[in-house]
């Protein structure tokens, strides 16, 4: 090689307590590149980048910048060398406005010149075709939006290698796109692009070369265009990979769960959910597809009984329910319940691994007699749940939060089955698993559905809606825009409605409703000292 | 009317100045419970120092400085030591309560009758004092009114129109995503927590150097929790807490006029005004309204 690597990291180790996130790591990335970063959750991806833009300090190993060594003691070294990065989990702060997050750190001197920053911003908003308003606080964009908003951060401050750490993980098809014209304008500008994704198509859609990741080492680097994406996924996950199979077309029975024009508020008073009517059967998989953020919490809270409904209909197995219903009283009429965010509202973490499978059964026998918890038979239950789901633990007594995302996960799902539920709400019911994880997810999702439940599937990974459901209907500004048979369902018209392009006589037609986002604005808000 | 009105902003003038030092402590994340101890000891500081000096702005100078000791500490424990602030402010207050009352003896005699110490007369401002209605009320104030008549727009401008101020208040909302821009956590509440003891600090001076001349013990009476309250009711701006203490200052003048014209009310449930007015506002209000979002979590570095 006679140009020296933009970026080169060779040998990087990074312990954290308990596990070796990262054993060795090399990685080269050319001048002008987009280079793609390949593996399973856990294999690595986040720790190297953390290391890379100086975020978090490895152990031991080298980085080198056009073939300088270099010591990053803190993003500031970093940004200063000209390394951003765009994390998965945005970096923006959702109370101040674009400017004001982009001016952020940036210096010099200590007046605030807000004005300049919003020029700067647009310029580079103009620059590469961004529709961005310098002046909207962030948590009135969408996250495509943030995204952009992210990498307008990187810009300003002169990034020549970016990093975006599972940047299509948010966004719909379309965006996707956008967002590859994006990077491939950057490469021509000579900058270096790191992509780490765990989806191997759009690493072959938009990377020049991959770098593959396990267990905390790189397995092997190719140049996209001498590799299939075959190999590339036996290397990810350490053997052959199943292929998922597409819904099954079962006879669906009577309607379990009917929903009649459900009007629920959000969390800023404004309703989240504008009118949500459907029906699932037993025996089906009703999906919901969406981009996260258009009603779907606020729509399963309120189904469930966290949220209160301000209009509209929910009957059970024929009943209407008489609001308010609280969720206990679901479960206990066969209603299993997957919550969005494992760690937030579905698990106890600091609580053991029996308690936590138990939890929603409690006060019956026989876990628990005149109120007295039988702890042998509580033990025994969660040593039926631990071998029947294939949980691996040191013991019922380990505590959850020590446990993989895909063992947590299995926990919640054990849960949520063990009572024989006639309707299951599953959210997001393999966000953050790897491919083996969600492959079981999945496997039992479709057994619960063949076993006569109706599931309704709510989920931002539209691949896994297309491959579980027998129907879909896709959320968008708490509504939902259409529906279709899985038979019939294609990404690109699914993709449409995701975007807000819905169905009209003749064809497809843009939504004419003002955005939320700018209703909201108008509406102004509190920082105004 | 213009006696009230005087009343009024000389009894909001404490709530105020520690209303602006909250907002630099809360903006930044830090939940300073231990306001009403740091204004504690910034009375017994100005009056020591007054005293020992024989001047009041030797008195406050001395209040600053033990405001930015009290901060300093309350920022090793949460900061640094990752100490639950709550926990904290709560020991704060209760140390502050103890410590003042020895220390107070210590500096100025421990004598049935009160040391009385060198505190600030009245000092009308020419021209201004005559504006009708507005001039009795705002100008014809001891210095320490004024003082923080001048530091409201200079807080103002810190917290809003400075990259120290966008640092603070972005440090409240998301630590991380301020670490990431290569920003320092750590460094940017070090420095909220030493303003906030500043000028917490010197609202206590207010109280003995500026009202009655005098260290009392725990003559705080709640004013610093009634501050928090204030800056909850203002829903964290500049402006809000300020109307805020107003609102207060003008119930703690109004309960004194009752209580000077006789009105047939055990003078203890007039004193519960203000207090009253407190509880029904964080009643009402802490639940709705937004606080910074990083308030309380302490930041840990990866």
């Amino acid at each position: 090689m006679e140009r020296p690597w933009a970026l080169e990291a060779a040998g990087i180790v990074k312990r954290y307590p308990g596990v070796i996130a990262n054993d060795g790591v090399n990685l080269r990335v050319a001048p002008g590149e987009i280079h793609g970063v390949l593996g399973e959750n856990g294999a690595g991806k986040s720790t190297l980048m953390n290391i890379l833009s100086g975020l978090a300090r490895a152990d031991a190993g080298e980085i080198r910048l056009e073939g300088k060594r270099v010591v990053l003691e803190s993003a500031r070294d970093g940004l200063r060398r000209g390394i951003a990065m765009v994390h998965q989990h945005f970096m923006l702060i959702p109370a101040l406005t674009v400017a004001e997050n982009a001016v952020l750190g940036l210096g010099p001197g200590w007046r605030l010149d807000l004005a300049a920053a919003a020029r700067d911003v647009e310029a580079i908003a103009r620059r590469y075709g961004f529709d961005i308003d310098p002046y909207a606080y962030v948590w009135q964009l969408s996250v495509g939006q943030m995204q952009r908003v992210e990498i307008i951060k990187a810009l300003i401050r002169g990034a020549r290698i970016l990093i975006l750490d599972e940047p299509t993980a948010v966004l719909i098809p379309a965006e996707v796109d956008a967002l590859a014209r994006v990077l491939i304008r950057l490469r021509a500008e000579g900058k270096s692009v790191v992509f780490i994704s765990h989806k191997l198509n759009e690493v072959f859609q938009i990377c020049d070369r991959v770098t593959v990741l396990r267990g905390g080492h790189d397995v092997g680097s190719f140049a996209v265009s001498e590799v299939t994406p075959g190999h590339l996924a036996r290397l990810m996950v350490g053997h052959d990979v199943p292929q998922a199979s597409g819904p099954d077309g079962g006879q669906p029975g009577h309607v379990v769960l009917s929903v009649g024009d459900l009007h629920v508020a959000g969390d800023r008073g404004t309703d989240a959910v504008t009118g949500v009517s459907l029906d699932v059967r037993s025996g089906e998989i009703f999906g919901i597809a969406g981009v996260d953020g258009n009603g779907q919490r606020e729509l399963v809270e309120a189904l469930i009984g966290l949220r209160p409904v301000r209009r509209g209909t929910v009957s059970l197995f024929g009943d209407r329910l008489r609001h308010p219903w609280r969720p206990g009283d679901l479960l206990s009429r066969g209603v299993g319940f997957i919550p969005d965010d494992r760690q937030r509202d579905g698990l106890l973490l600091r609580m053991t691994v029996a308690e936590n499978l138990v939890c929603s059964a409690l006060g019956r026998a026989p876990l628990s007699r005149r109120g007295w918890l039988q702890r042998s038979a509580v033990d025994a239950e969660a040593r039926r749940l631990i071998l029947e789901y294939n949980i691996r633990v040191s013991g019922v007594h380990q505590v959850v939060g020590e446990l993989s995302g895909g063992n947590q996960q299995r926990i919640v799902l054990a849960r949520a089955l063990a009572a024989k539920p006639r309707l299951l709400l599953a959210v997001q019911p393999t966000r953050g698993l790897d491919i083996a994880a969600t492959g079981y997810v999945h496997q039992r999702l479709r057994a619960a559905q063949k076993g006569g439940c109706a599931v309704l599937l709510i989920s931002t990974e539209l691949d896994e809606v297309l491959a579980l459901a027998n129907r879909v209907g896709v959320i968008y500004r708490g509504r939902i825009v259409g529906t279709a048979a899985a038979a019939e369902a294609d990404r690109e018209t699914i993709g449409a409605w995701m975007a807000g392009l819905t169905p009209g006589a003749g064809g497809i037609r843009a939504d004419t409703e003002a955005p939320a986002a700018i209703r909201r604005a108008r509406e102004g808000r509190r920082d105004h000292g | 009317m213009a006696d009230f009105l005087a009343a009024s902003v000389r009894l909001a003038t404490p709530l105020a100045l520690a209303c602006l030092g909250l907002l630099f402590s809360f903006r930044s994340g830090l939940l300073n419970i231990g306001v009403e101890g740091m204004m504690l000891g910034g009375a017994l500081a100005g009056a020591a120092g007054a005293a020992y000096f024989s001047s009041p702005w030797a008195g406050v100078a001395i209040a600053l400085l033990a405001g930015a000791m009290m901060g300093l500490l309350f920022a090793f424990l949460t900061v640094t030591s990752l100490a639950d602030q709550v926990v904290v402010g709560t020991a704060l207050n209760l140390a502050a309560s103890g410590a003042t009352t020895v220390l107070g003896r210590g500096a100025l005699g421990a004598s049935t009758e009160l040391a009385r110490v060198h505190a600030f007369a009245g000092a009308p401002i020419p021209l201004l004092s005559s504006i009708p209605v507005l001039g009795p009320a705002l100008f014809t104030q001891t210095p320490m009114v004024y003082l923080a008549i001048v530091l409201v727009p200079v807080c103002a401008f810190v917290l809003w129109h400075t990259s120290f101020g966008l640092t603070l208040r972005a440090t409240g909302e998301h630590p991380l995503a301020v670490e990431a821009a290569g920003l320092d956590v750590i460094r940017t509440r070090y420095a909220c927590a030493v303003l906030d003891g500043m000028l917490a600090s010197l609202a206590g001076a207010f109280l003995s150097l500026s009202v009655i001349g005098m260290f009392t013990n725990d003559m705080v009476a709640g004013r610093g929790f009634i501050a928090i309250a204030a800056v909850v009711f203002g829903r964290w701006t500049i402006t809000g807490a300020l109307a805020a203490s107003l609102l207060f200052g003008a119930a703690d003048a109004f309960q004194v006029r009752l209580q000077v014209a006789g009105v047939h009310v055990p003078y203890q449930f007039l004193l519960m005004v203000p207090y009253i007015l407190t509880l029904i506002t964080y009643a009402g209000f802490v639940g709705r309204a937004e606080q910074p979002a990083a308030t309380g979590v302490p930041y840990r570095r990866a």
